[in-house]
């Protein structure tokens, strides 16, 4: 992909003029595009869900991202047209490629990548010297450990270097658990930062019997919060890891330890903040997902901002929640490495008195990578280049995963798991991480490990009924569109092969999926069994890993199956969490 | 074992529950307080072949019971595990004289009933089995009267991150 400055110079010019939301104007030449009014006494940057993402990327938001009940229409359930008019930004610009789906193609040719840590890195060393000296300081929320072929091979470690030089200060964890305590334990002996979880505890058999805890009296197992000095005042960070780690994955990598969402525990730690530590700011660094945060806001008071990750919504303006004691902003800065988030804090003695929050898009062509970041990523990929160069395939079509039912990237996973263990039906899970490729680039083993890198990743096949396959999706399209953010789980739709089904995201759990028909057109019968094959099983499996399926499939050359995914909406036709196009 | 045997050995664990609850406070005789005496002292049979938990309810009390804010259950929205679901109860209530734990969606709703001797805090956690995603009811009794708080909790196969 070419760099075409020219480009960022008109458009970006452009959203100035547009510019109705003054935070989202930019100056009018390239380096102007990260030109801050200066603002407040303390800055804070967050970055989250990078998912290891070291080298710059294409990533597509969604064309689905549906909100239903209070949800409905609401960010982040936003998408394409809505999600631009919604925050103001102008149609073909810089902003509106890296915040939507819209002509994502053409549009990725113009602006090229995002992200990339060498990067990312130049513009953190701006921003942190812009604030001065002592008045900034960097977050991780999460899910930086694991994305790729090389942290899944490395079990993190090389995210552990990257983070130390980009100079993380405390982070949270979802899929660093998914290594298990020893690997998780090995890389925090080298992070130099703080790891903060205040809903994570020991279960009561491994309390019982002396298993390793911050605070063995309460079982917390991580430190819950830090109190750091920036600008001379008194902020403290609470962590808030992923609340459902041992149901979200398999439960043997974690099986001291109990997680959960815990606001009343949360609620303590506030109040014991504010009238005992007398902090004069609190920042919840959450790896909840946005409306579980947006619930949170609603019941936890005495929090100033919640910085938040999981869900991968990327959303420009921070959404302000009222609670009984006052107001909570509620932020969500996307994935990939595509965006850094920088919150400027105006901080009295004991309160934030006015916030100003920018979500910049890491645009890798307009800026310079960081010497000293670069060598450290060239130093940990060397070993393993000639494994993750390896070209295994071209992609035929723009290949992206992101969106709550399909993506033509997991159709490709469901056509290998279907060929290659000659299955009638494949179920591939619906992660949010996974970069895009465009149409016509080569595939390498690193474009297959970014969409598979999991410490589960086995293969299996077995037999399943139609009425257990039902309630598999029944049971996964709950976790998604629960009218109760408390009972989602973040995560989209399980994706399917050689099956066809109805759903209508506003029923009720049970009665969400209709209509399921196999490629042959025949019903799915509730009594009758079926060949099934899919990957990353909560239970222990033991097929191949799903990533040499895939690369097994590609080399073989097979023609491509350009069916359209068989799922059928119901009862959303207006629902501005679905584009027309794009 | 007869009838009369099997229902002897449930109510000999019943009487068992209060008691680890009273080892708590080290001496109190067991079996013999007035709290135990005036709480059903018979094994509560009818109560715990119910389905449904106002069948439960009526069968075990004989009265119906009002939400109540002094109720404090603790329990999460989403299981780890359906079969060893923990769910604790403590309350500000006086005079309580039995916590008892139900479910609504499991094949019989009534899981376990604790009785509280006086003098006890009324503080019960225990790990119960759900069968499906269904809302967990506590009831309390505390001076003669049912107080109730619930809570959904779901039991699910298991989802995948984001």
């Amino acid at each position: 992909m070419h760099i075409r400055r020219r480009d960022f110079l008109t458009l970006a010019g452009a959203a100035t003029l547009s510019g109705s939301l003054p935070r989202l104007a930019r100056g009018a030449d390239n380096a102007g595009v990260y030109d801050l009014e200066r603002f407040g006494n303390a800055r804070i940057l967050h970055i989250t869900d990078t998912h290891a993402q070291l080298r710059p990327v294409f990533f597509r938001e969604p064309s689905v991202n549906l909100g239903v009940g209070p949800m409905r229409g609401n960010p982040p359930h936003l998408v394409g047209r809505a999600f631009l008019d919604r925050f103001g930004i102008r149609p073909d610009s810089a902003d509106a490629y890296a915040f939507t789906c819209i002509e994502f193609e053409k549009a990725a040719g113009r602006f090229g990548k995002l992200g990339g840590f060498a990067h990312l890195k130049t513009l953190v060393d701006r921003m942190r010297s812009e604030a001065g000296s002592g008045r900034a300081m960097l977050l991780d929320g999460g899910d930086l450990w694991q994305g790729t072929g090389l942290s899944n091979t490395l079990q993190g470690a090389d995210m552990v270097d990257a983070a130390n030089l980009l100079g993380i200060e405390a982070m949270t964890g979802h899929w660093e658990f998914t290594y298990g305590e020893k690997a998780l334990r090995a890389n925090l002996e080298r992070f130099k930062g703080e790891f903060l979880a205040q809903n994570v505890y020991l279960t009561e058999e491994a309390a019982f019997n002396d298993a390793k805890a911050f605070d063995p009296a309460s079982g917390r197992v991580f430190k819950p919060s830090v109190i750091k000095e920036i600008g001379g005042y008194r902020v403290a960070i609470i962590g808030q890891a992923f609340p459902y780690v041992p149901i979200a994955h398999p439960k043997r990598f974690t099986p001291d330890w109990k997680f959960g969402i815990r606001d009343e525990e949360l609620q303590k730690l506030v109040d014991v903040n504010r009238n005992n530590d007398k902090v004069d700011a609190v920042i919840l660094l959450s790896h909840n997902g946005m409306d579980v945060d947006l619930k949170l806001a609603s019941r936890v008071t005495g929090i100033d901002v919640i910085l938040g990750g999981h869900t991968h919504d990327a959303v420009p303006q921070p959404i302000a929640v009222t609670n009984p004691a006052g107001v909570t902003l509620v932020t969500n800065a996307g994935s990939n490495g595509k965006f850094l988030a920088v919150l400027d804090l105006e901080i009295g003695k004991g309160k934030v008195a006015n916030v100003r929050y920018r979500l910049l898009p890491v645009f890798s062509e307009l800026l310079k990578p960081d010497p000293a970041m670069q060598s450290l990523i060239d130093k940990a990929r060397e070993p393993h280049a000639a494994n993750l160069n390896e070209k295994i395939g071209v992609a035929d079509r723009l290949l992206y995963r992101r969106g709550n039912f399909s993506g033509s990237m997991d159709q490709l996973i469901c056509d290998a798991l279907l060929g290659e263990l000659n299955a009638e039906i494949a179920l591939s899970p619906g992660f949010r991480w996974g970069t895009t490729a465009l149409a016509g680039q080569p595939l390498t083993m690193e474009d297959v490990m970014a969409q598979t890198a999991v410490t589960y990743p086995e293969t299996y096949v077995q037999t399943m009924t139609g009425g257990q396959i039902k309630d598999v999706l029944e049971d996964i399209c709950d976790n998604l569109f629960n009218t109760d953010p408390y009972y989602q789980q973040g995560g989209d739709m399980v994706r399917v092969g050689g099956l066809a089904y109805t759903c209508s995201p506003n029923e009720t759990a049970g009665k969400r999926i209709s209509e399921l028909k196999l490629d042959n057109g025949h019903a799915l019968q509730a009594g009758k069994s079926y060949k099934v094959a899919g990957w990353a099983s909560v239970n222990e499996q033991t097929g191949a890993p799903v990533w040499d399926v895939v690369a097994k499939h590609l080399r073989s050359g097979k023609p491509p199956n350009r069916a359209a995914p068989g799922v059928t909406l119901k009862g959303v036709e207006d629902n501005p969490g679905i584009a027309g196009q794009g | 074992m007869t009838d009369v045997g099997f229902s002897a050995t449930r109510r000999l664990i019943l009487q068992g529950a209060g008691a680890v609850a009273l080892l708590g406070l080290g001496n109190l005789p067991f079996g013999l307080t007035p709290a135990l005496a005036a709480a059903n002292d018979k094994y509560p049979e009818e109560a715990f072949k119910a389905k449904s938990e106002a069948d439960a309810i009526k069968a075990l009390y004989g009265k119906t019971a009002e939400p109540s804010d002094k109720v404090k259950m603790d329990a999460p929205e989403i299981a780890e595990n359906g079969a060893v679901v923990p769910i604790s109860v403590t309350t500000t209530l006086a005079d309580v004289t039995s916590i008892s734990f139900l479910v609504s969606e499991n094949p019989v709703a009534l899981v376990a009933s604790y009785k509280i001797p006086a003098g006890t805090l009324p503080n019960v956690a225990n790990r119960i089995k759900m069968a499906r995603t269904s809302n967990v009811i506590v009831v309390v009794e505390a001076g003669g009267k049912l107080y109730s708080a619930n809570k959904e909790v779901k039991v699910t196969v298991g989802g995948c991150g984001g």
